[in-house]
């Protein structure tokens, strides 16, 4: 429950408000689970959880990719190399890549959804051979908002993923998809019988992708997403991350549609 | 050369799961047509007299604003419908598409195939059983462009 003090090994800028963070690893490394998170602490300012979107192969790197929208986040943010924060962590229940073996693999990101859902991507990379067909899905707001782009364009060069990226809205000068990512999932490639789909963003985003999922014929149980909400205690005591009968910290943050699907729906949770 | 549209009709997925007789019936109103990257297929305000089946490359749906750069809302690619004013009066297009890369596509006399559909019910339910869907569609997707889901909270 007490933070570890951390030093930040470099940072960088990813969008206009976003920026990655490298955190020394502690002494017996930092492994983690794709799709788990850590609580950091800007000292005098808070604490807020934070997704960890490294590669879990390598030990020696922790990184979180923070959008600086609140005080924590602005915070965590505008940290400098040496710098230090507080580390508490991992926590939570990831992506199920193992679960997925043999099976197609859908992956669907929206926004900064791309980062909690790289460590799986990370993952399914390094074993590619075991699983069938990789489709990622990537939607932003416009061209200049794509996370993580130079990374995307260089899986799109791969023979064995398919990458499609869309944008909300674009100028002329953009030559790639328009239109909102659930649109892209009717095109996509893969056998819906035999499909597991990791699916993270905006709330309402991952409900229509959820849906047009399960036009396409896979099933709830397959579709796992990732939720959001205002964490604490980060280990399911003091009940501020709480979503109907689950705490998102301990339970998730990754849970099937099948548990959750109904939830997202009601305005009172 | 009918021959040859009856089979691209039959292959393209708008059509998928009709019936012979229908595929025939349709594909009287049918032509292969073709677009350069960057030639518009049509213009917003021009007649919507023909809509477009892609079956390659991909279309860009603009919308021009007075004194801001034009802006795409959608790209359509292969299997997609571009066009859908052709339906309602005064049948004339709200907004311009164009090619982004070299399109090769159905081009579906609108005018004909309204003709059909008034003519032959049950051509005119298949015809809305398949542009309903891609009306619905496209409603939901506005929707979600609309709330601009990935802007900066508050």
């Amino acid at each position: 429950m007490v933070p570890v003090a951390r030093r930040v090994v470099r940072t960088r800028r990813e969008l206009s408000d976003v920026w990655t963070v490298e955190i020394e690893p502690g002494a017996d490394g930092c492994a983690f689970s794709p799709g788990q998170f850590n609580m950091l602490y800007a000292f005098g300012v808070g604490e807020a959880a934070i997704s960890i979107c490294g590669d879990p192969a390598k030990a020696d790197r922790l990184l979180h990719t923070i959008r600086s929208v609140g005080k924590v986040s602005a915070a965590l943010a505008r940290l400098k190399a040496g710098e230090m924060l507080g580390v508490r962590g991992p926590f939570g229940k990831g992506w199920p890549v193992e679960a997925a073996l043999g099976a197609d693999v859908v992956v669907i990101a929206g926004g900064l959804g791309l980062a909690p859902l790289r460590p799986a991507l990370y993952s399914l990379f390094a074993e590619r051979e075991r699983y069938g067909r990789i489709v990622l899905l990537c939607g932003a707001r416009s061209p200049d908002d794509i996370l993580f782009r130079a990374e995307l364009e260089h899986w799109r060069t791969r023979l064995d993923i398919g990458v499609e990226v869309t944008v909300d809205h674009a100028g002329r000068d953009w030559r790639g998809n328009v239109g909102v990512v659930t649109t892209l999932i009717s095109r996509a490639a893969f056998d819906p019988a035999h499909t597991v789909a990791f699916v993270c963003g905006p709330e309402v985003m991952m409900r229509f992708a959820a849906i047009e999922l399960q036009k396409r014929g896979v099933a709830g149980e397959a579709i796992h997403i990732s939720m959001e909400r205002n964490m604490k205690c980060a280990i399911g005591h003091c009940g501020h991350c709480q979503f109907g009968g689950d705490f998102v910290c301990k339970d998730g943050p990754v849970a099937t549609y099948a548990r959750l699907g109904r939830r997202l729906a009601m305005r009172e949770l | 050369m009918i021959e040859g549209m009856e089979r691209i009709v039959r292959e393209h997925r708008f059509f998928a799961g009709l019936d012979e007789e229908t595929i025939r019936f349709i594909a009287g109103c049918t032509k292969n047509v073709r677009f350069d990257a960057g030639q518009y297929l049509f213009r917003a305000g021009e007649p919507a007299d023909e809509f477009y089946l892609i079956r390659h490359g991909r279309v860009a749906l603009e919308l021009a604003i007075p004194g801001k750069a034009v802006m795409t809302f959608q790209t359509a690619g292969e299997g997609d419908v571009v066009g859908v004013s052709w339906l309602v009066p005064p049948y004339r297009w709200l907004h311009d598409a164009r090619a982004v890369d070299l399109v090769r596509a159905i081009g579906v006399d609108a005018a004909c195939l309204r003709r059909k559909c008034d003519s032959d019910r049950s051509v005119g339910y298949e015809m809305m059983q398949r542009f309903v869907p891609v009306l619905v569609d496209r409603l939901q997707a506005t929707r979600l462009q609309m709330l601009d889901i990935y802007g900066t909270p508050g």
